[in-house]
């Protein structure tokens, strides 16, 4: 197996675009992937696109050959992953694997989703569809409802308290206020995130990531041709996607995602790197419990230590390992499958020192950290300067 | 050997939540709270609480009863 660089990144800001279309947001990420990569669309040798659920959001199906006609990609295999919100980490991981095992030298990678076209209690029924369907969502179960009895359990069994939630919201809003990309820029305060609407109790809607329509996308070689295309290549240390069941009731205990810790024990053992040796991460903070277990799984801290962790400043951007200087799912937006392709960029500019107003003092070592459902996918990569 | 019934037998409060931004077939049940229960012969299931008023909620850790069956769906009340 053969290293593998990013070669080139590119995203589109994350918001509600009512004049867009999938097409058109996949298109953009694409070009401007393709542009920081000195690069034209002819070199393209095979695409990844992910996508979560396409065919119901806007009612196009067979989505990678019609994005990549929509940019000059013609005749070179075009294949779309749905793994639901973890679609775009699956595209990036099959995209690595592909490239490191020899079949092709140059691939895009890219990941979109148009959801806003739709109603929210639409939205909320086709996130539903990554859920148990027979078990959790014919009883009335949607994703905030299912991370929100994760939460009840966390503090439950830890002593996670609901401040300790709120925090990871501030923090992220704080981030994302800085990030010109953010569907949601602005700084909110403690009582805000507590007093707010509640979505699924204790969960407010400052515990949930926005509905977005986004896209982002990235080109990779392999390590030994990267300098044909950029002078700052960032190197693949480690990739690796794991799944498990879909229902929470089927889980032994749902305060873990194991999912998470398999796929992480992989990709550090890829990377020959341990937890302590990562400097920032960006994680799937789909809901505020969600970053703090991910903090767990990932082994930067102790199991239950999350929370009083996060409220001691542990993963601000001063803090021991920042965690989503991007602003994250919280406060970025989160277009399903483009989250995991754009949580990709965020720590490649980190590690090239472009991040603006978000730039780390320590960005030499990056994880990424995307989960699809309530855990029944995730992917979590390992990325270098 | 038989296929494993499904069975709706008493247990308790494993987690819970009151779900307020329901989905679209919901959105007229809502707020409605569900529940994963830990079956007393073993096993989860995830549940509707038939509750009328906040008093009749439930918390981890509370003794639930099986009600009956609607569409599939086993709902559940606190245990008086």
């Amino acid at each position: 197996m053969r290293p593998v660089a990013v070669v080139g990144i590119g995203k589109t800001p994350f918001g509600a675009f009512p004049d867009r279309d999938l097409g058109s947001l996949a298109a953009e990420a694409i070009s401007r992937c393709l542009a920081d990569a000195h690069a034209v669309p002819s070199r393209v040798e095979a695409f990844y696109l992910g996508n979560f659920a396409g065919p119901c959001f806007v009612g196009q199906n067979h989505l990678a050959p019609y994005v990549a006609a929509a940019c000059g990609l013609t005749g070179i295999p075009a294949t779309r992953l749905e793994a639901a919100c973890a679609s775009g980490g699956a595209a990036f991981c099959h995209g690595v694997m592909a490239v490191s095992a020899g079949l092709y030298d140059i691939v895009l990678v890219a990941g979109v989703e148009k959801m806003t076209s739709q109603p929210t209690p639409r939205v909320a029924q086709i996130l539903a569809s990554a859920g148990d369907l027979a078990g959790e969502m014919r009883a009335g179960a949607t994703f905030p409802a299912l991370f929100a009895m994760i939460a009840r359990r966390h503090m439950h069994q830890y002593g996670t308290t609901r401040e300790h939630l709120a925090q990871v919201a501030v923090k992220n809003h704080a981030n994302g206020a800085r990030n010109p990309f953010a569907h949601m820029r602005k700084e909110v305060t403690l009582e805000t995130v507590l007093a707010a609407r509640p979505v699924a109790e204790p969960l407010t809607v400052y515990d949930c990531s926005l509905i977005s329509d986004g896209a982002a996308a990235l080109l990779l070689a392999p390590l030994e041709r990267a300098l044909e295309f950029t002078s700052r290549p960032v190197r693949v240390l480690g990739v690796a996607q794991s799944s498990d069941r879909l229902a929470l009731q089927d889980k032994a205990d749902i305060t873990t995602f194991e999912a998470v810790k398999r796929a992480a024990e992989k990709a550090y053992r890829m990377a020959g790197v341990g937890p302590a040796d990562i400097e920032f991460a960006e994680v799937h903070d789909c809901f505020t419990i969600a970053e703090i277990m991910a903090i767990e799984d990932l082994g930067f801290v102790a199991k239950g230590e999350g929370g009083p962790f996060t409220g001691d400043g542990g993963t601000a951007p001063d803090g021991r390992i920042p965690v989503n200087a991007s602003g994250g799912l919280k406060s970025k937006g989160h277009p399903v499958g483009a989250t995991g392709v754009a949580q990709i960029c965020d720590v490649v500019e980190q590690l090239r020192g472009e991040a603006g107003a978000r730039q780390l003092k320590r960005h030499a070592l990056g994880l990424a950290q995307n989960l699809g459902g309530s855990g029944a996918t995730a992917v979590v990569s390992i990325l270098s300067r | 050997m038989e296929p494993r019934k499904p069975h709706f037998g008493p247990g308790i409060v494993y987690t819970e939540t009151v779900v307020h931004a329901a989905p679209e077939p919901f959105v007229d049940e809502a707020p409605y709270q569900l529940a994963i229960v830990e079956l007393e012969g073993g096993g989860r299931r995830t549940v509707r609480i038939l509750a009328r008023s906040e008093e009749q909620r439930v918390r981890i850790g509370d003794r639930v009863e099986f009600v009956e069956l609607r569409e599939g769906v086993p709902y559940y009340r606190k245990t008086p």
